[in-house]
């Protein structure tokens, strides 16, 4: 016998529950420019410090650094800071008309912005994005119109998914935004699928997906990076690590025995770990893994590092699981501020235009809302019935024309 | 007694569980230190420590794999699903792996775990937070399929549920965890308090599984329903005063099928309510049953009473929920037929 004590079952915990100061000293990071930046195609094996470094462009005074600096004109960074401006101004007003009973849920990004705006700069039109549901910033960023996202919102005549979907759930072909769905991580295949379609057509546009540090989790992740991996596909696909999935902390998912960008190094996929607060960095990485992939390289998986400032969704309390300040003990910052910071240090930017802007935003996300409510909230002047029947096939069978008649909504 | 809402009832019976039997344990999505999205499992950590009561990776294969692991060990799994739509990434080791282990291992390894996942609409939840998956387990062999109307029921059928030794899926019907909603969704909503099946016993007890009730007895017309479309039923009876017999099945496999054809014999016509798409669905499996076995008593074509053939529409909600309105015109097609 070996003198051994018996078996216990690990159950992991995270570092700070409510009641207990936030502790993120799980967190270690290098200085902003630190991490370096191979060329773009180089060899996965010569890269494999990337996983555990953190690509971070603006230090702490708003200045940028470091071989990361994707040198972007003031123009692109007004235009970033525009989206996220209006996504933040978006998601109050929503998640406030939840709460006034005009739709049924929704769920904030907030701190979360850069990781959608600043990815839907990078990518060349043509390009398809395979979003999560906390990614309406990259939307935003298109200058998608407010009008369609309200409407949706609120199910009314105006909604561009016909009543069908929930709030959040978009789908905009035109815009690179594939559609969503409630059930995460099913669609991290599509987007191989479609980049592995662009190389067979000999195209040049690539695809870049999405899911959440809890989503990591899922077969549907692991299949992906897998098929990824053997057809070199053109295909950027990202995590983003927001801490939390609902009330389970990132350890949860794995994400303490090592990082999320280092389950790339099993598959063979180059890893870059990056400040996802910081929208320099998630632009520069992005276009890091552009370049790679659209040079028949193959594909990168991104871990973007970022907070979840809000709770979950309309229908969670995170002061129930995690402690009630966490998130101003967050060590990367607010990416508005961050940038805001940048262009200002830039003399690109100023205090003023930055409140006058916000005011803006303000009044645009206001205006629209009205606009929603007046087409209809929920419940209120939904599109035609009839639309629950459409689209079940490309041409209705004899089910859907007989219980459309059954239904009573058959002209 | 005590007065139990059913997501009462159904903590109550894990707790008694728990309590009771050293071998189960509970786990899923966030059901740990939180509770639950639904608090089926509130308090249950902090009162039998992190072991017996935690939370998983967010992977539904990955739980029924496990649960499917430890039980063939000797434990006694408990798992949630977060939503029942969200079951399907555990299909594959539902049906390959759960419902077989038994008869592929000549009976040496087995699976006595339960997967208990909320299910059914009115709750505004869009395409994926309110589905009726229960036909894609009836139809598997090798899976039993419980479905509770009442508190009561949901306490005893679980506990029942759990010490079954053959792999169970445990289907809560969500819109009824609080109250007993009857598909008026324009009247305010109730609460359980004082509605028939709420006073639950605080301790252990079974409901036997394979076993229906029956809700209101009658002789013009069987209504067959389960889980939240019972009380739609019950509503649909009273709003019409049709004599009907309105039979919870509450397991839908093993099925009462005796107490099904006993009615139906005697009343002779038979409408059959639920939620899930019609096609294939449940409903279709009982209609051939009770055309099997009562074809010669039976006066009128058998009418099902569903959710349509689409998925379930976020905006449409009460166009797409089978309604009181519905079931009374099913039960007078019935009559006439
Ligand atoms: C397949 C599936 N299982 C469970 C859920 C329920 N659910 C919705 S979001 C969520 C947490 C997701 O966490 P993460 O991937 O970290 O994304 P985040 O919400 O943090 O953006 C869960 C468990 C779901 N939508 N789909
Ligand atoms: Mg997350």
């Amino acid at each position: 016998m070996r003198n051994l004590p018996p078996l216990h079952l690990h159950i992991p915990a995270p570092h700070a529950r409510p009641g207990e100061a936030p502790d993120f000293s799980y967190l270690t990071f290098p200085a902003a420019g630190a991490t370096r930046r191979p060329d773009e195609v180089s060899p996965e094996a010569e890269m494999r410090d990337l996983p555990y470094g953190l690509i971070r462009v603006l230090g702490a005074e708003g200045q940028a650094v470091g071989p990361w600096d994707p040198h972007l004109p003031p123009d692109l960074l007004r235009h970033g800071l525009r989206a996220m401006l209006l996504t933040r101004a978006f998601d109050e007003r929503m998640f406030a008309a939840h709460h006034q009973g005009k739709t049924s849920f929704y769920m904030k990004s907030t701190g979360e912005e850069a990781t959608a705006a600043a990815p839907s700069l990078a990518l060349q039109p043509g390009d398809m994005c395979f979003p999560t549901y906390r990614m309406v910033s990259f939307l935003l960023a298109r200058d998608y119109p407010l009008a369609n996202l309200v409407n949706q919102t609120f199910a009314n005549a105006g909604d561009p998914m016909r009543g069908r979907q929930l709030p959040l759930l978009y789908s905009a072909r035109d815009y690179g935004f594939y559609s969503l769905a409630g059930n995460v991580g099913s669609r991290f295949g599509h987007a191989v699928g479609w980049a592995m379609a662009s190389a067979f057509k000999g195209d040049d546009k690539i695809a870049m997906a999405f899911v959440g540090d809890g989503t990591t989790a899922e077969g549907n992740f692991h299949e992906a990076m897998v098929f990824a991996a053997v057809y070199h596909a053109p295909v950027i696909l990202c995590v983003t690590n927001n801490q939390w999935a609902i009330s389970s902390y990132q350890g949860m998912a794995g994400g303490e025995e090592t990082t999320f960008a280092a389950r790339g190094i099993g598959y063979g996929l180059p890893g870059l770990r990056v400040d996802g607060n910081d929208f320099l960095a998630v632009y520069a990485a992005t276009q890091w893994a552009a370049g790679r992939a659209r040079a028949n390289h193959g594909a990168t998986l991104i871990e973007f590092v970022t907070y979840r400032v809000a709770g979950h969704s309309t229908n969670d309390d995170p002061s129930r699981y995690r402690p009630a300040n966490e998130a101003r003990a967050w060590p990367l910052g607010d990416p508005v501020e961050r940038l805001k910071t940048h262009l200002i240090r830039l003399g690109e930017w100023s205090e003023a235009r930055h409140e006058e802007l916000a005011k803006t935003l303000h009044e645009e996300v206001r205006a629209a809302a009205k606009a929603g409510e007046a087409l209809g909230t929920l419940g209120q002047n939904p599109p035609p019935r009839r639309e629950m029947f459409e689209h079940v096939f490309k041409e209705p069978d004899w089910r859907n024309l007989e219980q459309r008649r059954e239904c009573g909504v058959d002209q | 007694m005590t007065q139990m809402s059913m997501i009462q009832a159904i903590h109550s019976a894990l707790d008694a569980l728990l309590a009771r039997d050293p071998n189960v344990l509970i786990f899923g999505e966030d059901v740990g230190y939180f509770g639950g999205v639904f608090r089926a499992t509130d308090g249950l950590q902090a009162k039998y420590g992190p072991t017996r009561c935690f939370d998983t990776p967010l992977s539904e294969g990955g739980i029924v794999a496990t649960a499917i692991g430890m039980g063939a060990y000797g434990l006694r799994p408990v798992v949630e699903i977060q939503f029942a739509d969200y079951i399907l990434p555990a299909y594959d080791q539902l049906v390959s792996e759960a419902a077989r282990l038994r008869y592929r291992s000549g009976g040496e390894f087995w699976a006595p775990i339960t997967v208990r996942a909320p299910y059914g609409g009115g709750i505004y939840g869009g395409q994926t937070h309110s589905a009726s998956p229960e036909a894609l387990f009836t139809h598997v062999a090798g899976l039993k399929t419980i479905i509770p109307a009442t508190p009561y029921d949901a306490k005893g059928l679980l506990i029942a549920a759990i010490e079954d030794d053959d792999p169970v899926i445990f289907l809560e019907p969500k819109r009824i965890y609080n109250g007993p909603f009857d598909g008026r969704h324009d009247v305010p909503a109730k609460p359980w308090t004082d509605e028939p099946g709420s006073d639950v016993p605080e301790g252990y007890y079974r409901v036997a599984l394979g076993s229906a009730a029956i809700r209101r007895a009658g002789g013009a017309v069987t209504v067959l329903a389960y889980g939240t479309m019972v009380h739609v039923a019950l509503r649909a009876v009273e709003e019409t005063g049709i004599d009907a017999e309105v039979i919870d099945l509450r397991s839908l496999v093993p099925l009462d099928i005796e107490t099904i054809t006993a009615s139906v014999t005697k009343t002779g016509r038979c409408v059959i309510v639920h939620e899930a798409t019609r096609y294939g669905g449940f409903g279709a499996e009982l209609s051939a049953l009770v055309q099997e076995r009562c074809f010669y008593r039976l006066e009128a074509p058998i009418v099902r009473v569903t959710g349509w053939d689409t998925p379930y529409p976020h905006a449409f909600e009460w166009d797409y929920f089978p309604s009181p309105a519905r079931v009374a015109k099913g039960l007078r097609q019935a009559l006439e037929g």
